[in-house]
């Protein structure tokens, strides 16, 4: 049925609309949902976790630049991107909860978790720009990296032991390809440009680079699903090389980030951004609970 | 399949996407499957983006269409797998697509299993102008007004277009 007007579809308050809740009875349908009998449902909570709060940070970082592109189909460029992300944290934390089994949803894993408790990589967080500490080529320098390696590593989930992971990770393969694609193209025109810009994807490409080692540490638990992200780095390597290559730039030397006794991201351990970033990403809902508009 | 299995279908068939309107739901191949069960219909649908916005729309337009029709309990699922590609969209709805002044998506075929290569350069220009029909455009933004469409231009009647690009 369709409307006369926008609004009037808008005021139908029978579906839980734009933010909390998609109104779905079962956001997962059509695949068989049960944990299987091989996989540890502790270790599926925390592995959903990774992957959607990977997804879920750097998509509040791309909707930073909302208003603030260089240009305007590039300001709209990322936030599609950010809302592929966006899109596919949710179904990663709805299924994390769903592991987990104490009845938390994708909102309450979203804006209810303290920073100890989120499990994405650093590279996701770290200032990149619009604001200070980066700028336009510093942030298609981290989606590079960042979609290069979740291309690898989500082709390799299509077969995953737990078949909702794989139906998340089979759909996302095909919008990361794009964002990768988008990215790199970025990285050639500014790295093949002027002397300016071929300066600033550099420095860019210099920022992200000691977030890359993390990538491709294995978590304990990670091994126990059999997911050792090591297994991706030749794949990574390939394609941004190749990439490097068209834009004229170096590849930098590994000068890994510094971990804190051993841990990083995966164990919870956040860079000085990453309070600053959750503060802006839940205050509403923590300061007004299950408000909707 | 019973007369009320036959008009759910034909009623659920008729919603229109909210972001492409010219296409039903059934054009744009997001309807997987419409079933009657102990006279609640169930009705199964796949985004065609992880963050499609529109799907809680669509999900409200089919509750409220066949409500509307008589049936008073109605589901709507959610199905992901297998994922929507531009393949799924009927024959049907690339012509009214293009009659719209949207340029369809080229057919892709089944997707390679292994790794997924890198495109350095925009894909070479097969995409047709849908006002004049030259093939001479060229893509000025890869996202448009939606996830599901690139932004061209037509070098030769200078038109701008929207292009639903392959995926």
């Amino acid at each position: 049925m369709s409307f006369d007007n926008a609004y009037e579809s808008l005021v139908d308050h029978e579906d839980a609309h734009w933010a909390f809740g998609t109104g779905f009875a079962e956001p997962l349908a059509g695949v068989d949902r049960e944990i299987p009998d091989t996989l540890d449902a502790r270790d599926l909570f925390e592995y959903c976790l990774m992957l959607g709060d990977d997804a879920l940070v750097l998509s509040q970082r791309l909707a930073e630049w909302c208003s603030r592109g260089p240009e305007l189909e590039e300001d709209v460029a990322l936030a599609n991107i950010a809302l592929d992300l966006l899109g596919q944290a949710r179904l990663l934390l709805t299924r994390a909860g769903e592991a987990e089994g104490a009845g938390r949803d994708e909102d309450a894993l979203a804006y209810l978790r303290d920073e100890r408790d989120f499990r994405n990589v650093h590279l996701a967080e770290i200032e990149c720009g619009p604001f200070a500490g980066g700028d336009f080529a510093t942030t298609v320098a981290r989606l590079l990296v960042y979609s290069s390696w979740k291309v690898a590593l989500y082709a390799r989930l299509r077969s995953f032991a737990d078949p909702v992971v794989a139906a998340i990770a089979a759909k996302g393969l095909k919008e990361l390809a794009y964002h990768r694609d988008h990215a790199a193209q970025w990285v050639v025109r500014l790295g093949d440009g002027t002397p300016e810009s071929h300066e600033r994807m550099r420095a860019g490409v210099a920022r992200v680079w000691p977030y890359l080692a993390e990538l491709f540490t294995a978590h304990p638990v990670e091994l126990r699903l059999g997911v050792d992200p090591a297994e991706l780095a030749a794949e990574v390597d390939q394609v941004l090389d190749a990439v490097f290559a068209a834009a004229g730039l170096d590849r930098p030397d590994p000068v890994p980030a510094a971990r804190v006794d051993g841990r990083a991201g995966r164990d919870g351990v956040h860079t000085e951004a990453m309070g600053y970033l959750l503060a802006e990403l839940q205050h509403l809902h923590r300061s007004l609970p299950g408000a909707t508009w | 399949m019973t007369v009320a299995a036959r008009t759910a279908l034909d009623v659920a068939s008729r919603v229109r996407d909210p972001e492409l309107p010219v296409l039903t739901l059934a054009d744009l191949g997001v309807l997987r499957d419409v079933v009657v069960e102990d006279g609640r219909v169930l009705v199964t649908i796949t985004p065609t983006y992880s963050g499609c916005p529109a799907v809680d729309e669509m999900g409200a337009d089919l509750r409220r269409t066949l409500r509307a029709a008589g049936f008073a309990r109605v589901e709507v699922r959610l199905s992901l797998s297998p994922a929507w590609t531009t393949d799924w969209i009927t024959d049907d709805g690339l012509r009214k697509l293009a009659e719209a002044g949207i340029a369809p998506p080229s057919r892709i075929g089944p997707r390679a299993v292994g790794p997924v290569p890198l495109r350095l350069t925009p894909p070479a220009s097969r995409v047709a102008c849908p006002r004049c029909g030259s093939p001479r455009t060229v893509e000025l933004s890869r996202f448009g007004s939606t996830a599901c469409k690139a932004l061209r231009r037509c070098a030769d009647c200078a038109e701008p277009f929207e292009h639903v690009k392959e995926i």
